[in-house]
């Protein structure tokens, strides 16, 4: 199959087989990072454009490794230093961006739909790297493609994603990509961080992590942030790794070989215990690692779609 | 000055009449209605095979002036509502400044002396600034021509001033319009609450923040013995609130909007800008409330609700943007669209909705053509199609969610007052 989309959106809008092809790509990519010279000409000559409007390192450091190794040129846009601190609206920015003849933007938002918006008003490629509360599409692609690398497969599997599903694009994202490809979803938290409706994405709904676990292959902690300005929708920080974090001792009532992720940064004591965190079960840094490669493969396919256009 | 309106289907349902006939307007005033007239008339309407109406009454209208000249001008926005066979609005107060006194109300007249095209009523603020801390005086604002009070926007919070509100408007014989939303609840909510913002990863607006202060306002107007009307119905609860009050027998009257019949927040996973409004665009059981409501008479009163809003206010990340769309020139063809060709409401079932209704509630003397009556008369072409287009709007702003979609029912002339303000 034929990768047809110039921007990477959210992992609503792709169907099981275009996730399976970035999948592949990946895959293919991989290995790129463990060579003397790790570089591939893929994208000599392209210039990708990090615009964030949120503080983020992780992800925008992997990108730019990303984009690096496949030879592309990267311009890094931190919003504190730029003209939007001068109200440029976020499409005015993007115009700007695209009349530099940059070939990708790479955006992350503090609003949902962000990313669509500006995918909608540009020519060039657009890649969300998290938009509010909505998607972070290559987070969730990487923790799948981890997944399925320690486990084999994806279809059949049943992963819990824990922790504050309701204002999480990287729970979002997680749920449309793995109820895709024939996972078994089940979001754990307080009820009250649990959205409305979302069951009806397929997945099914539990406030009792110890009966979540014992049936999972997977978990994906998610971080808590507990100085979002929510008000009383929220739970005592103490009261949540009591009912909620993943320690140890209830690691030991699951499966043995129970896969932990998370997709950083890590709040030791918080929603994971450090033993967990830097225990046999956690694949967290291969995720980081895999990072890499999953976001090689998003940057080439959309790349290569706009030149599959002209 | 005399125009012979010819051989339309003339629906007059304050007169119970749906039939073929003739209108004869002289000077400002529709002196004949009857089949086949034979006098000489200074000009004379061929509206054969076309719907003749009295001219809608749309009793949710911002206009922005005074203040934001740049979204919509008394003009701009009276001209929209004359293409729309709109041909008397009622202007809501939250304009800068509101109006909430004798000195701003006359800052308006003024105004609309100068450049209305059609017959703008005034509405007043219920509290100074519209700030829900200190009542506005009602009764001044009676005696200077105010046909309703309302804080749209905002609903006032504190149910001691409103009860008192509702007391004085009792005493001064004005109506109250109740913007119902309990900003606590409804908080920084930008869309409906349900799977789509849940899928959007939007903050949600609950039914709740709604109906609760339906059910509030009604229970204030009962213990006052005054008359309310509930703007923009959205959401099945607050249907049914407000039917189990008429059945009661307390004094409420309600409107919806056509986006709350036509649109459901299933439209918005594109993060559309021009579906963000408040209250928002409710589920597909909601729609199905708000029609069966305006069926069974539950709901008086379509109005648009129509909300100019700048390119630049728009044009911006969801969260961000402003709440509101314009409606004023495609209220009378989503109706169409909607109801009638749905078989919900027939054509004087419609005009009752649109132009009837809201005139006796506001207790003017508008939506009949009844001999003597105002001559303020529409021509629709009513099984024209037309694409809604954006360089068509009229409107200072063009945040309109219809846009591009073809659409039925074609306003052809508009008369208002015996002089025709528009004709395509």
């Amino acid at each position: 199959m034929l990768w047809s989309r110039k921007d990477l959106l959210g992992l609503e809008y792709l169907t099981a087989e275009e996730i399976e092809l970035i999948l592949e790509t990946a895959e293919s990519f991989k290995e790129v990072s463990t060579r003397e010279i790790k570089k591939v000409p893929a994208l000599r000559g392209k210039t990708a454009v990090n615009l964030f409007y949120e503080p983020s390192t992780r992800t925008r450091v992997s990108f730019e490794v990303a984009a690096k190794r496949l030879s592309a040129d990267v311009i890094n846009i931190a919003t504190e230093t730029s003209s939007v601190r001068k109200g440029e609206t976020l499409i005015d920015t993007g115009r700007n961006i695209q009349a530099l003849k940059a070939d990708i933007i790479i955006i992350r938002h503090n609003c949902s739909g962000a990313a669509n918006m500006l995918a909608g008003a540009l020519d060039i490629s657009v890649v969300n790297a998290g938009d509010g509360w909505h998607e972070h599409p290559t987070q969730a692609l990487l923790d799948i493609f981890t997944l399925k690398e320690k486990l084999g497969k994806i279809k059949g599997l049943n992963v819990a994603i824990v922790g504050d599903i309701a204002h999480s694009r990287v729970a979002r994202s997680n749920i449309w990509g793995l109820t895709k490809l024939g996972a078994n979803v089940t979001v754990c938290a307080p009820e009250m961080l649990l959205p409305v409706g979302i069951e009806k994405t397929g997945v099914k709904r539990s406030s009792n992590i110890d009966e979540v676990l014992e049936n999972s292959d997977a978990v994906n902690v998610l971080r808590m942030q507990f100085e979002r300005d929510e008000g009383a929708a929220f739970p005592e920080q103490l009261d949540y790794y009591k009912r909620f974090g993943i320690t140890e001792e209830r690691l030991s009532k699951a499966k043995k070989d129970i896969i932990v992720m998370h997709p950083g940064p890590i709040n030791r004591g918080i929603e994971i215990s450090s033993k967990v965190a830097d225990g046999k079960n956690s694949v967290i840094l291969d995720q980081v690692t895999n990072g890499i490669a999953v976001r090689m493969a998003v940057l080439f396919l959309v790349s290569q779609a706009r030149e599959e256009k002209r | 000055m005399s125009i012979l309106i010819k051989g339309g289907r003339v629906v007059d349902p304050a007169n119970k009449i749906d039939s073929v006939l003739d209108i004869l307007v002289e000077e400002n005033k529709i002196s004949q209605v009857a089949s086949d007239i034979k006098v000489r008339a200074d000009s004379i309407i061929d509206a054969v095979g076309k719907i003749v109406a009295p001219g809608i009454v749309d009793m949710h209208v911002h206009l922005r002036e005074p203040g934001r000249e740049d979204k919509e001008t008394v003009a701009t926005g009276t001209s929209a509502a004359a293409k729309g066979g709109v041909t008397s609005v009622l202007a809501m107060p939250n304009t800068n400044p509101a109006i909430d006194c004798i000195e701003n109300i006359g800052l308006l007249k003024a105004i609309i002396s100068k450049s209305a095209k059609v017959n703008v009523f005034i509405c007043g603020a219920i509290t100074r600034g519209r700030l829900g801390k200190e009542l506005s005086n009602i009764a001044a604002l009676k005696k200077n021509g105010a046909y309703a009070i309302s804080d749209d926007g905002c609903s006032v919070d504190d149910p001691v001033l409103m009860l008192e509100a509702l007391e004085k408007a009792r005493q001064s014989k004005i109506l109250t319009i109740c913007h119902c939303e309990d900003k606590k609840l409804s908080g920084k909510g930008v869309i409906n609450l349900g799977f789509n913002s849940t899928r959007l990863g939007l903050r949600g607006i609950s039914n709740e923040s709604e109906y609760k202060r339906v059910a509030r306002d009604i229970e204030l107007a009962e213990k006052a013995g005054a008359a309310v009307h509930i703007a923009h119905v959205s959401c099945r609860e607050s249907v049914e609130v407000i039917s189990k009050a008429k059945k009661k027998g307390i004094k409420v009257t309600c409107e919806t909007a056509p986006h709350y019949f036509a649109l459901t927040d299933d439209e918005l996973l594109s993060y559309d800008t021009s579906m963000k409004i408040n209250p928002p665009l409710r589920s597909s059981d909601d729609l199905r409330a708000i029609k069966q409501g305006l069926i069974d008479g539950t709901i008086d009163v379509i109005a648009s609700d129509h909300a100019p809003h700048t390119e630049n206010e728009k044009d911006i990340e969801f969260e961000r943007a402003e709440f509101g769309k314009i409606g004023l020139e495609s209220g009378l063809a989503v109706s169409i669209m909607e109801l009638i060709d749905k078989k919900a409401l027939s054509w004087p079932g419609l005009v009752e909705k649109m132009a009837l209704n809201p005139a006796r509630i506001l207790g003017i003397n508008k939506g009949t053509l009844s001999a003597g009556a105002d001559a303020d008369i529409i021509i629709v072409d009513a099984d024209k199609q037309f694409v809604l287009e954006k360089k068509n709007i009229v409107s200072k702003s063009k945040n309109s969610p219809f846009i591009g979609r073809t659409v039925k029912g074609l306003v052809e002339f508009t008369i208002c007052n015996g002089k025709v303000v528009y004709k395509i």
